[in-house]
């Protein structure tokens, strides 16, 4: 069987949104892959997208909309200050349980849910936070979450592993690492048989696609066309295992092509890479093309959980690759590409930065003063409260 | 009208298909007449194979798209012809359906049916065999339905469909032939049922569910030609159990007997003879309660160990003849 690649497929596109560009050249990158089916000998690798030494330059902007290029690094910095805040509150004790940071990741649940709408149905994992906050999710119904408060994202009955947004499309996120996997599937499915035009996400992580559900979910989505998108965001560590300690291959995206899905493998630093398989992909999708999937390669600052680096502590985790990998910032890289492309200035940021700042913590004081749920509902929120249950009459 | 038990399976599938268009079925062997019994027959041709999904060999993942169709406002209802492979689907069932109306904070909820079905004997051995309600029925957030009537078959299905908790629907292959005239089809809140008495009686209570309550009925006839007048209690819900029925009926007959079809260590019986000695005084009872499980062993293959490994109405009705004396 051969899959013919999609004609339709642009080989290079125009990213811009808008009239407001900041130059005109095309953007296509090189470390970009569409592959529908390929036959090479060669098992796929990542190649320099694994490199802690390499893409650590500015980003090509050439026809990008500048606006959406600084909505887009304002989600992602007050992605970041909300989980430096959490980082500090962890630290110091004011947070009971764990949170998995995801502090450098923050451009692939941006990228994605610039083209994502309300009505989608997006699932996470343990380190969920971007994917809320990117999706619009209330910060300080984040802390007051991470909190156990009332007024939390999960009414205070979930924590930081366990968040729900579905007013803004977010489902749900729960730490069993690739449990949501197949329920973004059946949402998808259900978008499918609902003819909606939505599409499912689901955020998985390298050490996911070691678990068996992931490939049967990946095999159903495929056989029965499911408007699903997994994201793999590849930060090329499960808790404290490097990849090479646990596959064959660095590439996750050798499955996508094992079970005949349409992906990219991107930058995941990169948050118009990101932003670029995102829309075509997710497009896709809601034209009945069935899934798709995008690999993206990123790293996380922190270690596995909490406030620590855990350097110490990681298998294959050395502090050069800490520091190389800060210096691939996908916000560093943004803001330095804004300025030089004269888009923003260093002082725009500085602005924003500090606006944030305020609005962080003024978010945190109003969590930290509501209540606890009440103690009826231990027992009230086991089944669901409504009074007709579901019968027609 | 008269209907089997596996007949009135179907007709509660075809009630739900056509009556709610967000319903579908998901599993393995939904095209198969041999997978299911007479259970769906034809439903596949009726309906749609888009809505009655044969799947690949991936009891997992079906049953997360369940769950998750379930939480984007669908009806789904995952079939597994086998509860032995129901354990692959064990992470969707108990840590996601089970947990999601608490995690979040009784905001999102799957409305969510898992129909597994108990299919033992014929020397199928210790994989096609097992009886696993007392795992599930160990879950907060879960409903556990057991069905041991016609009537029950049907219209616990359908209000398994319409319940807006995720629900394990057990059906039992050694009770497919049971016949009886049923009237139409009402909707019932799944809530509001629970144990009932199905045999009064007043010497002994025999409390069973599913197929165990057809022995408990056998074995009340053996012991009414003994006159011993038996009172028979089937479970139907066994999570979130009401054990007011039960309590009710031992006080009265203080004589109780639990058959369960699966084992006894933390097994459901238990969970009936405790529940019942908490709420009695001591001495209310005359005789100590007894249960009828399996062995503590795996189903065997062999006929001959089969024939020893499952209680039959004898093995019921001479336990209470020894607990009477």
């Amino acid at each position: 069987m051969h899959w013919e690649l999609d004609s339709a497929f642009p080989t290079k596109r125009n990213l811009g949104l808008g009239t407001s560009l900041c130059s005109r050249k095309p953007i296509w990158r090189g470390n970009w892959r569409y592959v529908v089916y390929c036959n090479s000998p060669n098992p796929m690798t990542l190649g320099s997208l694994a490199e802690p030494t390499a893409h650590q330059e500015p980003l090509d902007l050439a026809g990008h909309d500048s606006q959406v290029l600084i909505d887009a690094f304002t989600s992602m910095m007050r992605i970041r200050l909300v989980e430096q805040k959490l980082a500090r509150m962890r630290q110091v004790g004011a947070i009971g349980g764990p949170v998995h940071l995801g502090v450098g990741q923050e451009a692939v649940a941006v990228g994605v849910s610039h083209h994502l709408r309300s009505s989608d149905r997006v699932f996470g994992a343990h380190r969920s936070h971007s994917h809320a906050l990117a999706l619009g999710a209330s910060v300080e119904g984040l802390f007051a979450e991470v909190l156990g408060r009332d007024t939390g994202l999960s009414r205070g009955m979930g924590g930081s592993m366990h968040l729900w947004d579905q007013p803004n499309g977010f489902y749900g996120s729960v730490p069993i690492v690739a449990g949501t996997v197949p329920l973004a599937v059946g949402a998808g499915l259900a978008a499918k048989m609902q003819k909606s035009g939505d599409v499912a996400v689901s955020y998985l992580g390298d050490g996911a696609v070691e678990e068996g559900v992931v490939h049967e979910s990946f095999n159903l989505a495929s056989q029965l066309g499911i408007p699903v998108i997994f994201v793999v965001e590849n930060n090329l560590f499960a808790s404290h295992m490097h990849i090479s300690l646990r596959q064959p291959s660095n590439s996750t995206a050798r499955f996508a092509e094992a079970n005949a899905i349409q992906y990219a493998v991107v930058d995941g630093n990169d948050v118009t890479a990101v932003s670029a398989a995102a829309e075509e992909l997710i497009g896709r999708a809601r034209n009945g093309q069935g899934p798709g999937f995008i690999e993206a390669l990123t790293f996380r600052w922190y270690g596995h959980v909490d406030w620590r680096e855990d350097v110490d502590v990681g298998v294959h985790r050395a502090p050069d690759d800490l520091e190389n990998w800060r210096r691939r910032d996908p916000l560093s890289r943004l803001l330095e590409s804004l300025i030089s492309n004269d888009c923003w200035t260093a002082a725009d940021a500085q602005q924003l930065q500090d606006s944030l700042l305020i609005e962080i913590d003024a978010a945190w004081a109003v969590a930290e003063l509501a209540p606890y749920p009440a103690s009826e509902a231990l027992l009230d929120r086991v089944y669901y409260q409504d009074s007709n249950h579901g019968i027609s009459t | 009208m008269i209907e089997s038990y596996g007949t009135a399976i179907r007709t509660a599938f075809e009630y739900i298909l056509e009556t709610y268009p967000e319903s579908f079925v998901i599993g393995q062997g939904l095209w198969s007449p041999w997978y299911v019994g007479n259970s769906m027959t034809d439903l596949d041709k009726r309906f749609g194979i888009e809505r009655v999904i044969d799947t690949p060999v991936a009891e997992s993942a079906c049953t997360g798209v369940a769950i998750g169709a379930a939480l984007a406002g669908m009806k789904p209802i995952v079939v597994h012809p086998r509860m032995d492979f129901a354990l692959y689907a064990m992470d969707a069932i108990v840590n996601q359906a089970a947990k999601w109306s608490h995690m979040t904070g009784g905001q999102a909820h799957p409305s969510v049916t898992v129909r597994t079905i108990i299919n033992r004997g014929g020397e199928q051995g210790a994989q096609h065999s097992q009886s696993l309600h007392s795992w599930f029925s160990h879950v907060p957030g879960l409903r556990v339905v057991m069905p041991s009537t016609v009537s029950d078959a049907r219209d616990l299905l359908i209000a398994s469909v319409l319940s807006q908790d995720p629900v394990i629907y057990i059906d039992d292959r050694w009770l497919y032939e049971q016949e009886a005239d049923i009237p139409a089809i009402t909707e019932v809140d799944l809530r509001s049922i629970g144990p009932a008495v199905v045999k009064p009686g007043s010497d002994v209570t025999v409390v069973g569910s599913s197929f165990s309550t057809l022995l408990a009925q056998q074995a009340a006839e053996l012991l009414a030609e003994d006159g011993i007048n038996a009172e028979v209690v089937d479970l139907r819900v066994l999570n979130p159990f009401n054990p007011e029925v039960v309590v009710a009926s031992a006080r009265k007959t203080r004589n109780l007997i639990v058959v369960d079809g699966s084992w006894a260590s933390c097994g459901f019986s238990a969970e009936v003879i405790a529940s019942v000695c908490e709420s009695l005084q001591p001495g209310e009872l005359a005789t100590s309660p007894q249960r009828i499980t399996l062995p503590a062993a795996p189903a065997p293959t062999s006929g001959v160990l089969e024939a020893t490994y499952y209680p039959t109405a004898q093995t019921v009705a001479e336990a209470a003849r020894k607990m009477l004396g």
